[in-house]
């Protein structure tokens, strides 16, 4: 099981702020996001966003990174700290 | 140290903390960013800090440990608050403790471009106008490539 967290716009945009895939076979970061997109296809245009950032086990990663059973994915749009 | 905190901080106490009984540090520099009262065009009336429980931590230690290897730090204290703001009200706090103020004053400069665009938090700015996101801006990525 995979748990995948949206933040600040992106969670108001999805009105998701956590969900969880089952991940049968190994998957890029950017194959749990089409899957995402599968299961709720009004998501498509906020996820397929070029400037959303995403975070795997809460550091930085790249949507060609493999995501394994038992990771936290993270999505959410560039940050806004300080 | 870090602190993700919502309570306010004491900006003195901070200080004497970061100078403390330390006579190697001859430099001090602390940086406050705080609630401003105009951005863009829009009134703004307070802010409200959303971040990532956990990684916020994790990559403020990483922006912390590389500005260490790159100057000689010998204290270092980052707050950032979160949650509810209001005009004025501070939102973050960073210091470093040195020998000599050129690495005092590079060090948080570095600490703060990092943060701008490196740890996971989000402003929601509340207006005279509405509630919106704030968009991450173009010179905040650029004073980060600098380093």
């Amino acid at each position: 099981m995979v748990t995948i967290l949206f933040f600040a716009r992106l969670r108001e945009q999805l009105s998701c702020e956590k969900t969880q895939l089952e991940i049968t076979a190994p998957a890029t970061i950017g194959h749990v996001r089409d899957l995402l997109i599968l299961k709720n296809p009004h998501w498509a245009e906020f996820l397929n966003s070029g400037s959303l950032l995403v975070a795997l086990n809460q550091t930085m990663a790249k949507v060609s990174q493999i995501v394994s059973d038992g990771d936290e994915l993270a999505f959410f749009p560039p940050v806004t700290g300080g | 140290m870090i602190s993700i905190q919502q309570q306010d901080f004491d900006v003195g106490a901070e200080y004497n903390a970061l100078a403390g009984q330390d006579t190697r540090s001859g430099a001090v520099v602390t940086f406050v960013g705080r609630v401003r009262d105009l951005n863009l065009t829009r009134e703004v009336l307070g802010l409200q800090v959303e971040h990532y429980p956990g990684m916020t931590e994790k990559s403020l230690q990483a922006i912390v440990d590389e500005a260490c290897a790159r100057w000689p730090i010998n204290r270092h204290k980052i707050i950032h608050r979160i949650g509810d703001l209001h005009l004025g009200d501070n939102i973050v706090f960073v210091g470093v403790a040195s020998a000599h103020r050129e690495d005092a004053f590079a060090a948080v400069e570095f600490l703060m471009d990092y943060l701008k665009t490196r740890a996971p938090f989000w402003k929601k700015e509340l207006t005279t106008e509405g509630n919106h996101w704030i968009d991450a801006q173009e010179k905040d990525a650029k004073a980060a490539t600098r380093w």
